[in-house]
């Protein structure tokens, strides 16, 4: 069988809706309280069901077009020692001319961390009392940090390769992704950073935090498939990148970084915050390093479906783009 | 079909580029949608390659010949991998070292050591094999002095000769050459053409770009010309180089 992109879709849709169907009269262990707000209920298991149909699709694709998969694997593997250079460049370049050098990337969170608790445990001290503050607010910021870093740097990834993708072949997914895991690798000295702080402040601390890679995992997965869309489209329209910044501010304070949830209690936006995956991204990093809580099985279905959904969306925008770039260079 | 057999190198099977030429480029939300309400969203199209077909065996040297504009370098740039041609396919059995243009992706910031490197990885060479490649590299181009200078304070020459001591170094199987043998002061230019003459005993295939009769007759066993985007001939290189003429006697 051809696996032609209509079939694709009607698969995932057919799927999709036998999911839903199934998951209507699932136990309540497996996606939680049945009666649950209608409204939310619903979206829920529509969710659910989308995601679980993405993930059979991905591996009808690697079974059907186990070709294609093997020769995007060999040029990957050809061009692996040009991503490496690319993030070793990315890296050096950030340091170069800089006394403190690679300091600066444990320092900058935390004095970050410093300026916003001063803000926020005097200024607006009678807003919300949150125990170990700066271990909440910089659970939170060296996620969004992440994010926010890794997905601004590599939209204009595409643009700033343009003298190499003029004039030589290489595939164009190295640019995006090169940003991101050098995002990463200073992801890395934020959770140092963020370490230090906790045991400065004496927070507790907990087994759950050994899970660590599991939350990074879905937010590489989620900055990847952001990172390939908007690089994408800022090819075309110079102009987002100035609106994406924007957009980042917007989505920080959306993503209760530096404000408890729990002061949305009672308002519209308490139901609306879980649609923004940015949050449950920080949420999920908090239960295991904040709370010491284990996230249920639904919880890890959202973040990875939150993942796979922009994995996909970023993948196809990309590749169906890609060949255009080098004439809108 | 021409799959599968182990004697062709490169295999342009009915490729045609078509380019869409505005009159200014749209590069901004903004203009995107001023121009969308103003219905000016048109583009001109342009084929500046229209169905090609043709096969170079193995340890060939194919000339491509044609006047400005006839589509050599697009030519060249599609089987390099550079452009994806809007239809048709082309099957290159081997690894190709493109010498497009003087110092095609290079980082004008790096010194040329990082470069070395940098441009080895594109080929999708390791830094070990780069690393033992070095000497040879350095030593051709005769840029040991300007190891650890950036790029961007380079000349033309340099950057020219680091680019082809690169490109022909790591051994490819397909060498692309685009008219860069006027790199350099004649001696480079006897050096850069020995060392292409060895690599074409040593069966390597080579696919040249130039407008020198003189060059074609003493290098090429085969040749095409194009015109305008249009394949007018495949042959032997004399039959191709009259053809040659004739379109440049018919233009004057």
């Amino acid at each position: 069988m051809v696996l032609t992109k209509k079939r694709l879709i009607a698969i995932t849709l057919v799927l999709m809706v036998s999911f839903f169907i199934l998951l209507l009269y699932a136990p309540e262990s497996l996606i939680g309280h049945r009666d649950d707000n209608l409204l939310l209920f619903v979206p829920k298991i529509l969710f659910l069901a989308l995601t679980a149909a993405i993930a059979i699709v991905f591996v009808l694709i690697f079974i059907f077009r186990s070709e294609y998969i093997s020769a995007q694997l060999n040029t990957f593997s050809r061009f692996k020692y040009y991503l490496k250079l690319l993030i070793k460049r990315d890296f050096v370049s950030r340091y170069r001319k800089s006394i403190l050098g690679v300091l600066w990337s444990l320092l900058n969170p935390i004095l970050m961390m410093l300026v916003l608790t001063m803000v926020f445990s005097t200024l607006f001290r009678n807003m919300f009392t949150v125990a170990f503050f700066p271990v909440y607010l910089l659970s939170g910021q060296v996620i969004w940090a992440f994010f926010s870093e890794s997905t601004t740097l590599a939209m204009t990834s595409v643009i700033a390769g343009e003298g190499v993708i003029k004039k030589v072949y290489v595939p164009k997914y190295m640019f995006p992704l090169s940003k991101v895991i050098s995002s990463l690798v200073q992801m890395a000295f934020s959770l140092a950073a963020f370490f230090i702080v906790v045991i400065v402040t004496g927070a507790p601390f907990y087994w759950t935090m050994l899970l660590i890679p599991i939350p990074v995992l879905y937010i590489f997965v989620f900055s990847l498939g952001v990172a390939m869309l908007i690089s994408s489209l800022s090819v075309f329209f110079r102009d987002l990148t100035y609106l994406y910044g924007v957009f980042t501010t917007l989505l920080m304070y959306l993503s209760a970084i530096f404000w408890p949830v729990e002061i949305l209690e009672g308002s519209a936006l308490q139901n609306l915050i879980g649609l923004n995956p940015l949050y449950q991204f920080i949420r999920y990093f908090r239960y295991i390093v904040y709370w010491g809580k284990v996230p249920d099985l639904w919880f890890n279905f959202v973040c990875i479906g939150f993942a796979l959904s922009a994995l996909c969306i970023g993948t196809y925008v990309f590749m169906r783009q890609q060949d255009k770039y080098i004439l809108s260079l | 079909m021409i799959f599968g057999l182990d004697n062709v190198a490169i295999s342009v099977q009915n490729v045609s580029m078509k380019f869409n030429l505005s009159k200014d480029k749209i590069l901004s939300l903004k203009e995107y949608f001023v121009k969308a309400v103003k219905r000016q969203l048109f583009y001109e199209e342009f084929w500046a390659l229209k169905n090609i077909s043709f096969t170079v065996e193995r340890g060939e040297v194919f000339g491509v010949m044609g006047f400005n504009g006839a589509g050599k370098s697009t030519l060249l740039k599609i089987i390099a991998g550079v452009f994806k041609p809007t239809l048709g396919a082309v099957v290159v059995n081997g690894g190709v070292s493109p010498l497009l243009e003087l110092g095609a992706g290079f980082d004008p910031e790096c010194s040329a050591r990082e470069n070395i490197y940098m441009n080895g990885a594109m080929y999708g060479f390791s830094p070990k094999f780069m690393e033992s490649k070095y000497d040879e590299i350095l030593d051709f181009a005769e840029l040991w002095e300007f190891e650890n200078v950036a790029v961007k304070n380079f000349s033309s020459g340099m950057t020219g000769r680091l680019g082809f001591a690169i490109a022909t170094s790591v051994k490819p199987e397909i060498l692309i050459v685009d008219e860069i043998l006027g790199v350099g002061d004649y001696k480079f230019q006897e050096k850069c053409e020995e060392r292409i003459m060895n690599m074409i005993s040593g069966g390597v295939t080579v696919l040249l770009v130039t407008h020198s009769a003189y060059k074609i007759r003493e290098m090429c066993s085969r040749a095409l010309l194009l015109e305008k985007g249009e394949l007018v001939c495949t042959g032997d290189v004399e039959s191709v180089l009259e053809a040659y003429g004739d379109t440049g006697s018919k233009k004057a």
